[in-house]
């Protein structure tokens, strides 16, 4: 029974899906594939001890917290909602394609600059939609308030994901690096952050090109 | 001295002092509200496993990592209660400090690059530190502690006692600075044939810390206050922290049981051999569709990576890297387009007050689908 090895994954999925606690889905789906592999319990956590030692510089960014609690307490987010509030004739586009290059450099960077919660919300947002009061001198209706607020939103998200492999200590190039050494295949970190830089570039672009596509889009609606 | 020994000791230092980051969760667990005992727990058997990791038998770290999943699993992780830090002061210091406070960010960043691109090569086996790599940032500090002595006798009393006192530290600095250089430059390190790179964990870390002291001098905080926030950073993320990590272990049992050659299995009487084309693309496909169903492009990838990745794309001449980084960025396209993925496309909408909670994955659709064709492009163009 080979396919049986798979039982992992879908224990993975269900568990997922059904929100289990996270930790305790991974660990059990590990027992459960090693067992019915054939692997008996101290071999399967030896090899889950093994490998989480081995890979302890997937957590090296705990060494970077006390640095970044530091500058977060003396202003650091402040000041960067400062420099955005400086761009002149700004439309939200504008501002959302300025967020997207800021955004992306400080994830290659690996600067936590925010987040959903805490820079979006507060600030990208509010700036997004005043910006685009401005440029189209009335009120937005709802739809228009929608299309802006999840705009903001996945710039966010593009920023973060497509970002962060470009820094070459992110977990994510960790993994790369950790899987690939697991199946024979030795690279060096800065090679796959280097092998991120295009994803990087076209996305930003791409960004760029929906948000100012959306600024044509609210001009028109006033227009008609 | 064998300079990669050197090396890792010093990259189990750093591990050593992620441990104390994790003790000081603990430590501040105990004042919590309530599960003080699980989360004093939870992040101090963490603390262990990064500081005697090596030291401890796999079986027991192991056993210790079940611990862990039961403590999350029963809920006894809890974030504690905190002071946020008030909006005034960090406003008023962000007018103080200006641009100054993104010193310590850039530093983590650019540090982490230059060193670990640093490769010790064997045009001879024995090689020393360089003498002036140490001495000139010691002169440059001793310098400007000189000028500032002496143009503290402009100012008035109370400026210059502080102005002298600052010219002291940077002396000592200095000082410190030159000993230390002094002392390693005297050593002598062998290095192995086909050279040492140096670590990762060390070079973040020694970045890390380098922007952690230079944060210190900008900005003079209480020592209470860093621990606090550090703490409260690490209890945000939460035993999320360990996800990455034990995916890994996952992978590795996955390996050792088999699982990628049943799935490569499966896959091979679908995909045709031989065909480039279609292996980046049931590569791509299988990531982005994993990711959707897992929720975690990080997940996925340990398993197609190993199923499908290596043998349809790696192995028909796939630059490794390449095809592990797009294969990665890729996942995330499906991330972009999964309400599995919560925390990045519906919590945000609950954020934002959106009438539709799927406002934000809808925006993220399109671009989601143009970027699966970049990456099968990117993939077929720059990995082959």
């Amino acid at each position: 029974m080979e396919y049986l090895k798979l039982i992992g994954i879908l224990i993975i999925v269900v568990g997922f899906a059904l929100k289990w606690d996270v930790i305790a889905v991974v660990l059990i789906s590990g027992l459960v594939t090693g067992l019915v592999s054939g692997l008996n319990f101290i071999q399967i956590l030896e090899i889950m001890g093994k490998s989480f030692v081995d890979n302890r510089l997937m957590s090296i960014f705990l060494i970077s917290f006390p640095a970044i609690a530091l500058i977060e307490r003396y202003g650091m987010k402040e000041r960067a909602a400062e420099l955005i509030g400086k761009i002149k004739n700004a439309t939200a586009g504008k501002v959302l394609s300025i967020y997207m290059v800021v955004r992306i450099l400080a994830s290659v960077m690996s600067i936590r600059l925010g987040g959903h919660v805490q820079f979006v919300r507060p600030l990208i947002l509010p700036m997004s939609e005043a910006a685009g009061q401005t440029a189209i001198k009335k009120p937005l209706n709802e739809k228009q308030r929608e299309r802006i607020k999840g705009l903001a939103a996945a710039v966010e998200n593009y920023g973060n994901f497509f970002g962060q492999n470009i820094f070459l200590g992110n977990s994510g190039v960790l993994l790369i690096q950790g899987t690939l050494a697991a199946a024979g295949y030795e690279v060096t970190l800065g090679s796959i952050a280097q092998a991120s830089i295009p994803v990087g570039i076209v996305v930003t672009l791409f960004t760029i090109i929906q948000v100012l596509l959306a600024d044509r889009k609210l001009k028109k609606e006033v227009q008609a | 001295m064998d300079l990669k020994t050197v090396l890792n000791w010093g990259s189990e230092i750093i591990f050593c002092l992620c441990g104390l980051v994790s003790f000081n969760a603990a430590w501040r667990g105990l004042q919590n509200e309530k599960c003080r005992i699980g989360t004093f727990a939870f992040w101090t058997i963490l603390g262990l496993i990064f500081i005697l990791g090596p030291y401890l038998p796999y079986a027991l770290t192991g056993a210790l990592l079940l611990v862990l999943g039961c403590l999350t699993a029963a809920k006894q992780v809890q974030m504690g209660k905190f002071v946020p830090s008030e909006a005034a002061f960090r406003k008023a210091q962000a007018d103080k400090l200006g641009n100054k406070i993104f010193l310590p960010a850039i530093t983590i960043g650019v540090v982490a690059l230059v060193l670990s691109m640093l490769k010790f090569s064997g045009s001879s086996p024995v090689i020393s530190f360089p003498l002036v790599w140490g001495l000139i940032p010691a002169a440059v500090l001793i310098v400007w502690a000189g000028l500032k002595f002496v143009g503290a006798k402009k100012l008035e009393a109370q400026a210059a006692r502080k102005a002298q006192r600052q010219a002291g530290q940077l002396a000592i600095a200095g000082v410190i600075l030159a000993v230390v250089t002094f002392i390693l430059s005297q050593l002598q390190f062998t290095v192995a044939e086909g050279g040492v790179s140096f670590p990762s964990a060390l070079a973040i870390g020694l970045a890390s810390i380098l922007a952690y002291l230079i944060g210190v001098a900008i900005t003079r905080p209480k020592f209470a206050d860093t621990r606090d926030d550090t703490a409260r950073l690490l209890m945000t993320v939460g035993a999320a922290s360990l996800l990455p990590q034990l995916l890994g272990a996952l992978g590795s049992v996955f390996t050792e049981a088999g699982v990628g050659a049943v799935i490569s299995g499966i896959m091979a009487n679908v995909v045709p051999q031989g065909s480039i084309v279609l292996g980046v693309i049931v590569y791509v496909a299988g990531m982005v569709l994993f990711t959707m169903v897992m929720g975690n492009a990080f997940a996925a990838f340990s398993v197609i990576t190993v199923g499908i990745g290596v043998p349809f794309v790696i192995l028909q001449g796939g630059d490794p890297a390449i095809v592990g980084a797009l294969g990665m960025t890729a996942g995330f396209c499906g991330t972009l387009m999964t309400p599995m993925a919560a925390n990045f496309n519906i919590v945000p909408a609950a954020v934002l007050e959106t009438k539709d909670k799927y406002t934000v994955i809808k925006a993220q659709l399109p671009m989601a689908l143009v970027m699966i064709a970049v990456h099968v492009i990117l993939m077929l163009v720059l990995a082959f």
